[in-house]
């Protein structure tokens, strides 16, 4: 039985007030994304309990891991949180099966080697049990860490930048492992990170923080097609549409869309991808207009949702998946557009990136 | 520094001053008196007497300064409190106290008649002029070398690698043992060998608060300074096995702190 992790806190921080409240069910992942210094690692600080808030409480369904009122503060090794830190924190002095035996204390002791080989085979890190940490690639020590974190087989799992510490290479191989990870947990999961396409791959519910304050929540779609604010619309960047690639003999790479449709894009790319675009990439044209620019990729779609952010209007669709444009508010008004209104979207196969999955 | 400009040889020629003088005194040591001699003299029960009791103080006071200081250089590294700066800089003092100064210090607190001289003497503690008094001069003299050390090294752990254990199920006292310590081991085992090297060179504070009696008090520093108007060679030898346990002191240092199993990794 998985319970649901609730928090709602306050905690004075150097330069603001750290003060949210935030749910999440069992078996989905929610993401903090925000810039550095928005205070999101500290949220999953107090959670774990490195960090003791001001005020408030922490639950994990029926057991409470912190209620200052009731005066209830479990340290950190009795709230039942694995917890993938940000540079890893792998144990210098420890070979990698060691690493993950550190937290396998109820194992009696003879069982635990076999026990943390395992584990990291599960994570395809097993030849890797003897390495110590110092001779391991960043993309294992990501894979070591994880065995370590999930060893114990938590009831909550927090990732705090998770990707951030890898090559870009590396960081989408590793991220579609942890894709596949989080979908397995049962529990509830907490990703931290600065990338909202991360956030976007990763996650199923996103909350955009900014100094120590939720500003926006809600799916990747939902914010990125009616921002609440400049900062949330600036952030949020690329929309992202799932699809599966392959490469053709021109060499652009053909997506079909999950949704149906195809797009185009100029990275080299074949299987399963996100294809980013970036709302103010996009072109809208009225519905029936012939292809004569050069742009590759035309996709029909309706208009789910207008809208204004000062001069700029983002304009939610639909077309197979959610997709968001972002136009002038002088566009918006020639080209009539509302909801339910149909329009073609176009945009480069040199403006469309393909990120693997 | 492939082309040699006049800055360079400068360089080179400051480096090979300081080589000299720092060196020259040491050479001399050995180079005065043949080694058969040097093994002779270390024959006289002063100067065994004064060794063996070197060997038990020096190790005495590296005791009780690694099982007190170390858990106080955690504290000192990984708790901000109020007055935190005050406190270092007094655990600091005894390092630029002149050893006069310290012994004085030291009879005026443990001293028969210093403030805690009355209650030590009620609980049968004798310290002024017994081996007890010279573990104790060795330790105040010596603690700080270990104490800086070790806080620096507590405080160059990653903190996340500490949260990390706590996170794995580790309450504090194993994350201490199991990561602070073992991460923390280069610097900790650096600290241990400053603090017994300057523990065998203490000759003031031991000298006033413990006096000078063989067997009992004199250790090898006392022991040389005993002899060196009557019986030079003698002298020479007991310093010669100085320099020879002080320079293994520091190749020991330099290995350990270079050992991955201490911790010696620089990431």
């Amino acid at each position: 039985m998985s319970s649901g992790l609730e928090a709602r806190f306050a905690a004075g921080l150097r330069e603001f007030e750290l003060e949210l409240e935030l749910a999440v069910e069992p078996g989905t992942c929610l993401a903090l994304v925000g810039p550095s210094g928005a205070g999101k690692s500290t949220v999953l600080r107090v959670i774990a309990g490195l960090h003791r808030p001001d005020s408030g409480s922490v639950a994990l369904g029926e057991r409470p891991w912190l209620d200052r009122e009731r005066g209830v503060d479990l340290p950190p090794e009795r709230r039942d949180c694995g917890y993938l830190f940000q540079d890893y924190a792998l144990f210098p002095h420890l070979s990698a099966w060691r690493n993950v035996a550190f937290g396998l204390k109820e194992v009696p002791r003879r069982e635990r080697r076999e026990r943390a080989t395992a584990v990291l085979s599960r994570f395809g890190a097993g030849e890797l049990a003897d390495a110590p940490p110092r001779e391991l690639s960043g993309g294992e020590r990501q894979r070591v860490a994880l065995a370590r974190a999930l060893a114990r087989d938590p009831a909550l799992l927090m990732l705090d930048e998770p990707l951030s510490a890898l090559d870009s290479t590396t960081a989408a191989a590793a991220g579609r492992e942890l894709a596949t990870t989080l979908a397995a947990a049962e529990g509830p999961a907490i990703l931290v990170t600065h990338d909202f396409a991360d956030a976007a791959l990763l996650a199923d519910r996103i909350a955009v923080i900014d100094r120590g304050r939720v500003i926006q929540s809600g799916s990747a779609a939902e914010l990125s097609a009616q921002p609440g604010s400049a900062f949330v619309a600036d952030f949020t960047g690329a929309a992202v549409l799932f699809g599966t690639a392959r490469a053709t003999a021109s060499g652009t790479t053909v997506v079909a869309l999950d949704g149906g449709g195809e797009v185009r894009s100029s990275d080299p790319a074949e299987g399963k991808v996100g294809v980013a675009v970036y709302p103010w990439e996009i072109t809208l044209e009225p519905p029936g207009t012939e292809a004569h620019g050069s742009a590759l990729n035309r996709i029909e779609a309706r208009v789910t949702s207008v809208t204004e952010v000062g001069s700029r209007a983002r304009i939610g669709l639909l077309a197979g998946q959610p997709l968001v444009a972002e136009i002038t508010g002088e566009s918006l008004a020639r080209l009539g557009l509302a909801p339910g209104v149909g329009v073609v979207t176009t945009w480069k196969a040199t403006a469309t990136r393909l990120v693997a999955r | 520094m492939n082309r040699r400009g006049p800055f360079a040889v400068l360089l080179v020629a400051a480096l090979a001053v300081t080589l000299a003088f720092l060196i020259l005194p040491i050479v001399a040591i050995f180079a005065d008196t043949p080694p058969g001699d040097l093994i002779d003299s270390l024959g006289s029960d002063a100067s065994r007497d004064a060794l063996w009791l070197s060997l038990k103080t020096t190790l005495a006071a590296l005791i009780v300064i690694v099982v007190v200081g170390t858990p106080a250089a955690y504290l000192l590294a990984t708790r901000e409190f109020r007055g935190k700066s005050l406190v270092v800089t007094a655990i600091e003092l005894p390092l630029v106290l002149p050893p006069a100064v310290a012994g004085i210090g030291l009879l005026a607190a443990f001293g028969p008649k210093g403030i805690f001289g009355s209650a030590l003497a009620d609980a049968g503690i004798e310290l002024v002029l017994e081996t007890a008094g010279v573990i104790v001069a060795l330790t105040f003299v010596a603690a700080p070398f270990y104490l800086r050390q070790a806080q620096a090294a507590f405080a160059a752990v990653d903190p996340d690698l500490l949260a990390a254990a706590r996170t794995l199920g580790a309450g504090e006292p194993r994350a201490f043992w199991r990561v602070a310590i073992p991460c923390a081991g280069a610097g900790i085992s650096t600290g241990m060998a400053l603090a017994w090297g300057r523990a065998l060179g203490e000759f003031g504070a031991t000298l006033m608060f413990a006096g000078s009696f063989q067997g009992i008090t004199q250790t090898a520093p006392l022991a040389i300074f005993a002899s060196f108007s009557t019986d030079f060679p003698a002298a020479l030898a007991l310093s010669a096995v100085l320099v020879a346990v002080s320079a293994a002191l520091l190749l020991a240092v330099k290995l350990l702190g270079r050992s991955p199993l201490l911790g010696g990794v620089q990431a």
